[in-house]
């Protein structure tokens, strides 16, 4: 009850924003801006739905930035340099990003090392990486020559409705499934409220936890794909940077406790949605862009400080 | 010395307290005694200045005693020492005893003052360890002495002890029981909080009962008996148990040159029947509780298994889930259940599998489930969907059994399963036990409590430091028999 009411509260928060600044700029509910906005959701939403199973377990994943930038760069080369045909390439992509998340899921639960340090050296590890391949310099798809299709993965289908946005719900969907209504998930809020007691229950939680990082690598190996076609212009020193961070706010706005134990995809969604929206407004409200963090992290902390009011009163 | 008079507490929905009155004198054991849920801890919370009474006075030295926060409670002279444990086992006992008021020299710890200071006092309390350990590294109940070491390091006028006894076993018991007289005769005022009853004989000077947050009665030291005590707290009598032995049939679990990792050097054998309850006593770092973790998957072991008859290699609890043997854990809150979800969901946790199709829980089926294995236990709760926490100790223990006796266990290992839980359900747990041993499913019975070990087990095997000294059958039970075997003799 207490999580439904708090989905709703940032979905009121949402509408709010939207409204006031409605007020200042019709142009806020253009279907361009609409439609712009939309796509960003999608793409960010997809990226920050894997973080939530992490972030269930107790654990974090700092590194999903750099993956950002890395498998974009990957991707780019593959394509444009070795004509590798895209369908492949998209395996190679997605299989790569749920493979470090496997190693990741390994290191924290065989190795026992912290998922903080863990990921920490993965962000300047792949950050590295992506530099080195891509010898410090940007990379895109030019003109998108042999694989034009791919463009429509970013592009707008029925209705003008952003594909992106409609990945982001069939998605939602099955993660939702995954989460709330399946073993698996079941199991992974056991193992994240006390994983002592889930092992005593039978329950296997190194794989279970395992797996969720393999969830998280699959979604980010996913946005990357999505998020290198929306730039067509990879900066490997620049591209993803703080997306992690972004991923996290959205799982934290939405719910998921750092403790582990607790979240909902329908949390996540929204929190994305919140962050982008707030990211819209600072731009079309005229507000100097060199605030956009600065809003964001007020934001962020007046709904983590709210919810927190809340709970002592409940 | 100390007065309470119609102390009412009210919580959201629950009058906890009503009208309650006590009093206590220097040199005095007063023993507080009442089911689970009847308002003791309640009592002493108030007194240790965590709650505040709605109604009521107290007086401390015949003065108004005001306690808005647990350290004016200290700054009088009023010491608590509660059920759970709250020392920081990251920090050495030395530090713990000494938490927050260190010898210092300069701005420097002055640490072998602490250690020197508390090896005495850990000698007065009985406990051979040295001030250096870490506190994650003793038990259970080596961690409650530490408190009471830590209660001791300073002036003392009122000492409350809540349930200390409830995971000492017997030389350590008897050890607090003479600190308790020690601190008697240097006029200290005691509470004392047990479901221990034997304990309450042994001290107390004066025993008051609590019964639904009231009073429910007081009895001087002429007048305390068991019985009497019993009806104080429940108002009806339970028939102490004369029965024969139940002889097991086939051997369900065999240990053969058993070693757990805290006795490596130790090789165990034993043998359990299906349809038996099998006891084990000992001491506490006997070595009980270690070797059924090994048997669970825990920890490691080396030696062998069999049951039924047959090998079976057990890495992880999962697999000894597979070869039909469960355990409910000494530790119900930490590892036996996930206080954060529901019934249900606890319940139905290791057979979810079995309850779902293409890895989607079916709700149905699941809650169908549920239902059977609340019913199997008579667990009292609201609905299935109850978060598990809000459920008493002794509900939640069904719960735990309820979902290994639903998957039919061969073997079903129940560790110091009344720990904490109230007479009334302590007899039905004893009872479903037995029927649970009567569809022929072998129990391993680990416990401190003499009163349980004997009356509950067809046989008991007993253990000290490691080893199994021997195997009591039925007719050979006595306190004195196990107690002989406990400490290493025959």
């Amino acid at each position: 009850m207490k999580a439904r009411g708090k989905e709703l509260g940032i979905f009121i928060i949402i509408l709010i924003l939207i409204g006031c600044s409605y007020l200042q700029n019709h142009s806020v509910l253009s279907a361009d801006n609409l439609i712009n906005t939309g796509r960003l959701i999608g793409i960010y939403g997809i990226m920050s739905l894997g973080m939530a199973f992490v972030i269930i377990t107790g654990g974090i994943d700092l590194s999903i930035g750099s993956v950002i930038a890395l498998l974009g760069v990957i991707f780019s080369i593959l394509l444009v340099q070795h004509h590798v045909s895209p369908l492949l390439t998209v395996g190679i992509i997605l299989a790569c990003g749920a493979g470090l998340g496997w190693g990741n899921g390994i290191l924290v639960t065989k190795a026992k090392m912290q998922p903080f340090v863990v990921t920490l050296c993965g962000l300047l590890l792949y950050r590295g990486l992506a530099r080195f391949i891509s010898e410090d310099e940007t990379r895109g798809f030019g003109s998108f020559e042999g694989f034009e299709w791919m463009k429509a993965l970013i592009g707008n289908g029925p209705f003008s409705i952003p594909n992106p946005l409609i990945m982001l719900v069939v998605l939602s969907i099955l993660m939702y499934l995954l989460l709330h209504k399946s073993v698996y998930g079941r199991y992974l809020f056991a193992c994240g409220y006390n994983e002592e007691s889930a092992r005593y229950a039978g329950i296997n939680s190194k794989k279970i936890i395992t797996i969720s990082y393999v969830i998280c690598g699959l979604t980010t190996g996913f946005s990357a794909i999505l998020f290198a076609l929306y730039a067509n212009s990879i900066s490997p020193s620049m591209h993803g940077n703080f997306y992690e961070l972004y991923a996290i706010a959205a799982a934290v706005l939405g719910g998921c406790s750092l403790r582990g134990g607790e979240g909902s995809i329908v949390g996540v969604i929204l929190g994305t949605t919140l962050l982008l929206v707030l990211r819209n407004l600072v731009n079309m409200l005229g507000i100097p862009s060199s605030l956009e963090f600065a809003v964001m992290g007020v934001v962020i902390f007046i709904g983590v400080f709210a919810d927190t009011l809340f709970r002592k009163k409940a | 010395m100390l007065k309470l008079s119609g102390i009412t507490k009210r919580f959201p929905g629950v009058t906890a307290l009503e009208n309650v009155s006590l009093d206590l004198a220097p040199g005095e054991v007063v023993a507080i005694i009442g089911e689970n849920g009847a308002g003791k801890s309640t009592l002493m919370k108030i007194l240790s200045g965590v709650h505040h009474a709605d109604e009521g006075t107290m007086e401390f030295e015949g003065a108004p005693l005001m306690v808005r926060t647990p350290s004016d409670a200290l700054d009088k002279g009023i010491r608590i020492i509660y059920q759970e444990l709250s020392g920081l086992d990251n920090l050495d006992i030395a530090s713990n005893i000494f938490l927050g008021r260190e010898h210092r020299r300069g701005i420097f710890v002055n640490q072998k003052k602490l250690n020197e200071e508390s090896r005495t006092i850990l000698k007065r309390v009985g406990l051979k360890v040295a001030p250096e350990t870490l506190l994650r590294q003793l038990s259970i109940a080596e961690k409650q002495l530490v408190e009471i070491a830590r209660a001791l390091s300073l002036e003392v006028k009122v000492l409350i002890l809540d349930e200390p006894t409830s995971s000492l076993t017997i030389e350590e018991t008897q050890n607090l029981l003479n600190l308790v007289r020690e601190l008697k005769s240097q006029g200290v005022a005691i509470l004392y909080i047990t479901h221990r009853l034997d304990e309450v004989q042994q001290i107390a000077d004066r025993v008051v009962g609590l019964r639904d947050g009231k009073n429910a009665g007081e009895m001087a030291k002429e007048q305390i008996t068991k019985d009497a005590m019993v009806q104080m707290m429940i108002g009806r009598e339970i028939k102490k148990e004369d029965r024969m032995a139940v002889t097991g049939g086939e051997v369900a679990l065999r240990l053969v040159n058993f070693s757990s990792a805290r006795y490596p050097n130790q090789a165990v054998n034993l043998e359990i029947r299906y349809g038996e309850i099998m006891g084990m006593a000992g001491l506490v770092g006997a070595g009980r509780s270690e070797l059924v973790r090994a048997v669970y998957g825990i920890d490691s072991y080396r030696g062998s298994i069999e049951v039924a008859g047959n090998p079976v290699r057990i890495r992880n609890p999962k697999d000894a889930i597979m070869h039909g043997i469960f355990l409910a854990p000494e530790d119900r809150r930490g590892c036996g259940l996930t206080v954060e979800m529901s019934v249900k969901e606890n319940a139905s946790m290791p057979k979810l599998k079995q309850l779902a199709t293409f890895g989607l829980i079916s709700l149905g089926k699941e809650e169908a489930y549920a239902k059977n294995s609340v019913a199997l236990m008579n667990v009292k709760t609201a609905t299935i969907n109850t978060k598990i926490s809000t459920l008493s100790g002794g509900n939640q223990q069904k719960v735990v059994l309820g979902r290994w006796l639903a998957m039919n266990p061969k073997v079903l290992i129940v560790d110091e399963p009344t720990r904490g839980i109230d007479v009334g359900s302590k007899a039905e747990i004893y009872a479903q036990l037995r029927e649970i041993a009567s569809t022929g499913t072998a129990i391993w019975m680990i416990s401190s409590d003499m009163e349980e070990v004997i009356n509950v087990s067809d046989r008991v095997a007993v253990m000290h430091e490691g080893n199994i000294t021997g195997v009591l059958g039925r007719d050979e039970l006595s306190e004195e028999s196990v107690m002989r075997l406990a400490t290493g003799g025959h």
